[in-house]
């Protein structure tokens, strides 16, 4: 009952069929155009919508300036290579990496999952083991940046290649880099207020003074797949091509 | 103070039953099949690598397992196909504008390198 009041046109069923019918009555309807969302997980999509612009614009960049120099670009295959058991294994550091940041992802669903069910033991273990699986993708991201500058990469220059390597990789990576830690950050918080059952009694939050619901729990998570997804593409263009 | 606390919990309880109604509930076993995809298919892209592919076959396969990878996070892990097509063609078609910053941009360093390849001819 409470549902079909508030999709206002009996939403949910008629999704199936619904088509651009649907689409366009939604966004014509009163009050609100997204239906099945709360306005708090509608404007993390907005925001992660602006963010997919800022990093197509640093790929772009990056693709400008691959496509342009006159210099041999760097093999990313044996720049990112490991010397492990007498022999050089190419890119196994970003490929752990890749791995790290795919399992957070898996256990940030689960958690999001348990949120629903309200089971706050389960929630706060899946967010915590989230949260260290990235703090560990940003420690190996610490030690790939150290291994590099140690072999002279700058932004200016490297010994392989064309100087725009250096650049781009510091500037993409750093950026990713730089959205994992303040996941991890806020991963802990919302932890934290699962496990004092802020999300139960409604609590307000510190700084944005909502009501805490098990929802947010659901819109952290989709910051922090967003961040694994971002990786995705990094890893594909970046390392890969 | 408590009453007011009751108060304030009873002005909320719309917002409850209401992400109640928009929760998204679905069997673990789900994400958990799309965890093991992922890995499979992360595994793929990294022997294109390893094995040493090149070519078209070797960028057609990274932005196919890409492709693949990004449409599993965001239908499932982001709850995209359980959501109505308007916040998904809101979010999901303004991306389709950077194809065309790309292929601008592609242009754009193409003629680039051709300047500098005929003017640095002779160390510029």
């Amino acid at each position: 009952m409470a549902e079909t009041t508030l999709n206002g046109f009996g939403a949910k069923a008629e999704r199936q069929n619904g088509g651009l019918r649907s689409v366009a009555e939604d966004w014509s309807s009163d009050q609100r155009a997204f239906k099945s969302a709360s306005w708090g997980k509608a404007m993390m999509w907005i925001f992660l919508l602006s963010d997919t612009f800022v990093f197509s614009c640093f790929l772009i960049a990056y693709m400008t300036v691959r496509m342009s120099t006159v210099e041999p670009w760097p093999n990313a295959s044996e720049v990112f290579a490991l010397h492990i058991g007498g022999s050089d294994v190419p890119l196994i550091l970003i490929a752990i990496m890749t791995f790290v940041l795919i399992s957070s992802s898996g256990t940030m669903a689960i958690g999001v999952n348990y949120a629903y069910r309200r089971n706050r033991r389960m929630t706060v273990v899946m967010l915590v083991l989230t949260a260290l699986l990235g703090a560990t993708f940003v420690g190996m991201q610490a030690f790939e940046w150290t291994k590099l500058i140690t072999e002279g990469v700058r932004p200016w220059g490297n010994p392989w290649g064309a100087p725009q390597f250096g650049s781009t990789f510091f500037m993409i990576t750093g950026f990713h880099g730089t959205h994992v830690t303040f996941g991890v950050i806020f991963l802990f918080i919302v932890a934290f207020k699962v496990w004092r059952g802020d999300y139960d009694r409604g609590q307000r939050g510190f700084f944005t003074s909502r009501p805490g619901d098990y929802e947010h729990v659901e819109i952290m998570g989709l910051y922090w797949h967003f961040v694994d997804l971002v990786w995705v593409f990094i890893f594909a263009f970046f390392y890969l091509w | 103070m408590a009453s007011h606390a009751e108060e304030t919990h009873h002005e909320y309880s719309q917002t409850a039953i209401a992400t109640h109604a928009e929760g998204q509930h679905h069997p673990i076993r789900v994400y958990l099949i799309v965890w093991f995809w992922l890995f499979v298919l992360s595994a793929c892209s990294y022997l294109v690598d390893y094995i040493g592919l090149q070519g078209y076959l070797r960028w057609g396969l990274i932005l196919t397992f890409m492709m693949l990878k990004a449409g599993l996070i965001v239908a499932v892990f982001m709850h995209m196909v359980w959501e109505r097509l308007a916040l998904a063609y809101a979010i999901l078609l303004p991306p389709l504008a950077v194809l065309v910053f790309v292929a601008i941009m592609a242009i754009e360093s193409d003629y680039t390198a051709l300047t500098r390849l005929t003017s640095f001819v002779n160390g510029g």
